[in-house]
């Protein structure tokens, strides 16, 4: 059963973790990769639900479509629309196997699977588990490659991190082919080449680029920025999803889901600049619950770009903050204990031993955080053929196909361009790409793109590895070259460790890689995140350029031969700056506002020009360093709208009557 | 371990977070150690700390300037972490004495007053990788030793699930929240550090495996493999080992009930050998 051809797979996420499943199955050799074990990806961090059409709502006039179209709307059309249609239409699917896996998913008093409201959706089409859905996913998920380990289908290469894609006719532009990786393990340090006939990048989003944010430690973006420099494209970097609701921290932001809104959660703040009461005693008629009087239709539940601008303009520029702080209240207080603790208990916990306040007695203080990344590697799809008289995806038998039975529907099932980078062999899953999400990606759309991923176009991967010539008989220089580079690479850095274990003298904040961390993430959250304008980005460069210099003399503080985190997060640092320069340098040039990506000086949306996907190419030979162009946006299904969610005027000097009418309707 | 710390009471720690001064400054004691073999050393770091600082926090604060109390330059710190909001159990460490994860630890609460001290030593009972970071594979291994998975028959679309009721949801939810970070292993007198990997199939599978089980025992496909399960947790290294000192309940961050979980595991282990004896097989 077991094929010559074998494939590698870096990240043990949820999307990977599925693509290993799906690809072992075919009866391919899998070589798993991650920094941790694979039980602690940062896909543990999702929390509110996963998305799909259920029979509930598809009774109340839902569809697939409907999320299709949802998840379109909500990303600003910048989405390439075949694999969302594809995504949503799979959808059921991943529920279905997930429960099968013995995921326990919150179950109504008959026993079927409970459904939750969610952002930028008025039908309940969020599948949860707690408020920990997305540990969960994993947990049910991880337990499945087992059973390949045991047959020797597949090998887990855990605290193995990856340093490089081994590629095979480099430079001479469409002909390169992934055949390898180079990795590293982190504990004796051994760096050595793995070889394959395809590799799927399965290694999340880049959330370190921006210093404190809802992710994980590991989620630096440096397995996507070597992909980038070793020829991948990386697509739309300007999208950057900044949650609405988190915890402020000294370490990082921790998220608060969007499920606590989607169980009645309200964002309010005091009518009255400078109101210190204890929020308790401030009367209905004095809170300004500023987003369901914007939005009525969507209220807390618009989608999360436009919570985040709300929030931030409540308290960034009109100063209306709780305490004079920036930060809003968001309120569960009203609802009953045991039904907070049933459907959110874990993430409450979270807050209440972060912040030491209970959120069932007191309402929650938060503020926006670096969340996701819509944008991510440049990945191909092969359009499907729609024939109306063999059912496609859920779409039963008799049904009316919701659009003209033409040819350009979705994906076809299999075929080897699906996720596949502009690099043969190279793939790209989950977070790590830029497929599904356009400018904003829907709250609990996430999981599904990861899995759906790992799934469906792990079939792909397993067919493109079958017909490729195995790469043992490729010559061993190839795969020597890419270790040797790694090897020198980490000698330079260990080499330069200074300080302690490596020569004398007090550290010098200037060469530090933590240090150089930390300013990149200050800068890059101050100017590429919420509201950004030429001015801020250009200077914003400056200051990367600036920390790109100063790292080329970075000090590593540890030259130990074993176990050097030090090493391994300083090779990181240097690669975060040259993806947090390609995002600077993409912001810059999309002279609009869409989803995400907001720009002061450029406010309104223009198709005319931007509804293109951006396309950074690394050209470390120019002095620019990265290229940018765009690529038509494939929006053959849905004509794009006006993406407004209806919203209206509010003022919190307004009236408490009118208020009220609003809040309740 | 260090006698002059202590792990502040639920009611101590709601006191320190209100009296704690900002703008202190804390000592961090921190045991460390270079690799296997080698001797441990205890090194101390004066920290001045941010509003809502935790111990993750302060080892950042250590990388970017790892100055011991005495002036010397010395290595930062190597720990293991990740999603720094508890649910991936990857900063799992002793700090004064009792085994938590190390991002829910709030300075505020340890370490409220100016000076005060606060201990970090890696797990005693996985061998040490470096400094904090201690190698949990056993852990895994042990996973696999009681089968916590569910049979499926292949990832393809083969419809839904089985259907569950809500308490019995409820039940594996709670169960399935354990996240494998060995606090319970670390606070088990009957667990204790093996080097060797061969005898590790022979030793106590520990608490959280045998909760697993049992989370898989409860669910529709998974009870397929109860069985297995229940043999390999009769044999040596089982469920019989627990010598019900029942630490591992009370250092539980998610408060996951195992002392009910062992005594479940106990009562079906009993049922089942009783069963083989009269089949006799």
């Amino acid at each position: 059963m077991s094929s010559q051809q074998r494939v590698i797979i870096v990240g043990g996420g949820l999307a990977g973790l599925a693509a290993a499943v799906r690809v072992a199955e075919q009866g391919l050799p899998v070589d798993l990769f991650s920094m941790v074990p694979v039980k602690r990806s940062h896909s543990v961090c999702a929390q509110g639900g996963i998305n799909a059409c259920n029979e509930v709502a598809r009774q109340q006039g839902y569809s697939e479509y409907q999320h299709f179209d949802e998840t379109i709307y909500g990303g600003d059309y910048l989405a390439d629309q075949p694999p969302v249609l594809e995504m949503a239409n799979f959808a059921p699917k991943v529920i279905d196997l997930l429960a099968r896996m013995g995921e326990p998913f919150n179950r109504t008093q008959e026993g079927f699977r409970d459904l939750r409201l969610f952002g930028g959706s008025l039908f309940k089409r969020t599948h949860f588990a707690g408020a920990s859905t997305g540990q969960q996913l994993l947990y049910a998920l991880d337990e499945q490659p087992r059973r390949y380990e045991a047959e020797g289908l597949v090998n887990k290469y855990e605290f193995w991190e990856f340093l490089w894609p081994i590629l095979e006719g480099e430079g001479e532009g469409d002909d390169a082919r992934a055949v390898g990786i180079v990795a590293q393990d982190m504990r004796t340090m051994q760096v050595r080449s793995f070889r394959s006939e395809a590799v799927v990048m399965a290694t999340g989003g880049c959330g370190l680029v921006f210093g404190q944010s809802t992710n994980s430690v590991i989620c630096t973006g440096g397995a996507a920025s070597r992909c980038y420099q070793a020829g991948a494209w990386y697509a739309n970097g300007e999208m950057i999803q900044v949650h609405p609701t988190a915890i402020p921290g000294a370490d990082k932001c921790r998220l608060m889901s969007e499920s606590a809104r989607g169980e009645g959660g309200r964002v309010w703040v005091p009518r009255k600049q400078g109101d210190t009461r204890d929020p308790r005693q401030i009367a209905e008629a004095e809170r300004w619950y500023f987003l369901e009087e914007k939005y009525p239709a969507y209220g807390n539940l618009v989608p999360r770009d436009i919570a985040t601008r709300e929030i931030f303009d409540v308290c960034v520029n009109q100063h209306m903050g709780v305490d004079g702080e920036n930060q809003v209240y968001l309120d569960l207080t009203h609802k009953p204990r045991e039904y907070l603790d049933r459907k959110l208990g874990a993430i409450l916990e979270i807050y209440e031993k972060f912040a030491g306040d209970d959120p069932r007695e007191m309402p929650m203080k938060i503020f926006p955080a670096v969340h996701y990344s819509m944008g991510g590697l440049w990945t191909t799809y092969k359009q499907g053929g729609y024939e109306p008289s063999s059912p496609h995806g859920d779409h039963k038998p008799g049904m009316l196909p919701p659009v003209d039975p033409e040819p350009g529907m979705g994906m076809r099932q299999g075929a080897i361009e699906n996720s596949m980078t502009n690099i043969n062999g190279l793939y790209a899953f989950g977070e790590v790409n830029f497929a599904y999400h356009g400018a904003t990606r829907l709250g609990a759309n996430a999981l599904l793109s990861c899995i759906f991923d790992g799934l469906y176009c792990g079939m792909s991967v397993a067919n493109y590895a079958r017909e490729q010539q195995p790469s043992a008989q490729l010559p061993s220089e190839t795969f020597e070259r890419a270790v040797r580079q790694e090897e020198d690479k980490a000698k330079r850095l260990t080499e330069s460790a200074g300080g302690a274990g490596g020569g004398s003298g007090a550290p010098d904040p200037e060469t530090n890689p933590y240090q150089i961390a930390k300013e990149m993430g200050e800068e890059m959250t101050a100017a590429c995140t919420v509201v950004k304008t030429e001015e801020r980005l250009e200077q914003c460069l400056d200051t990367v350029g600036q920390l790109r210099e100063r790292f080329s003399r970075v000090r590593l503080g540890d030259s130990a031969a074993w176990s050097n985190q030090a090493l391994s997060f300083a090779r990181s640092v240097g690669d975060m700056l040259i993806l947090a320069e390609s995002i600077a340098k993409t912001s810059l040039a999309r002279r609009e506002s869409r989803g995400s990506h907001y720009r002061l000086d450029y406010p309104e949306r223009d198709d005319s020009q931007f509804l293109r996907t951006t396309i950074s190419a690394y050209t470390p030979g120019d002095s620019d360093g990265h290229d940018v162009s765009y690529r038509d946006v494939d929006t053959g299904l849905v004509i794009p709208r006006a993406r407004t969610y209806g919203k209206v005027e509010s003022d919190p000097k307004a009236g408490a009557e009118k208020k009220e009418t609003a809040a309740t309707s | 371990m260090v006698a002059d710390v202590h792990v502040p009471s639920e009611s101590e720690r709601h006191e320190n977070r209100r009296k704690a001064q900002p703008g202190r400054t804390i000592r961090a004691k921190i045991l460390r150690c270079d690799g296997p073999g080698q001797p441990s050393h205890w090194e101390s770091f004066d920290v001045k700390i941010p509003r809502g600082a935790n111990v993750i926090s302060v080892l950042q604060q250590i990388a970017r300037n790892p100055v011991t109390v005495e002036g010397k330059t010395t290595t930062p710190p190597v720990w293991d972490s990740g999603c720094l909001e508890e649910v991936c159990g990857a900063c799992t460490m002793v700090i004064n004495g009792q085994v938590r994860q190390s991002c829910s630890c709030l300075m505020d609460e340890y370490a409220p007053g100016e000076g005060d001290v606060i201990t970090l030593e890696p797990m005693s009972k996985f061998p040490v990788i470096r400094d904090l970071w201690v190698d949990r594979e056993r852990l895994f291994h042990n996973l696999k030793r009681v089968k916590a998975w569910v049979p499926i028959d292949g990832s393809y679309d083969l419809g839904a699930g089985p259907r569950e009721g809500p308490e019995l949801q409820s039940v594996r939810y709670k169960l399935s929240e354990c996240m494998s970070c060995g606090c319970c292993l670390e606070a088990c007198p009957q667990f204790t550090l093996e080097d060797d990997a061969s005898k590790w199939d022979d030793s106590f599978v520990g608490a959280h495996a045998i909760s697993q089980a049992r989370l898989f025992n409860e669910h529709d496909t998974g009870k397929r493999l109860k069985k297995e399960r229940l043999d390999e947790l009769m044999g040596q290294g089982g469920v019989s080992d627990c010598g019900n000192a029942q630490n591992c309940v009370k250092v539980c961050p998610k408060h996951i009930p195992l002392t009910e979980s062992i005594a479940a595991i106990g009562r079906a282990v009993t049922v089942h050998s009783i069963a083989k004896f009269f089949r006799g097989s």
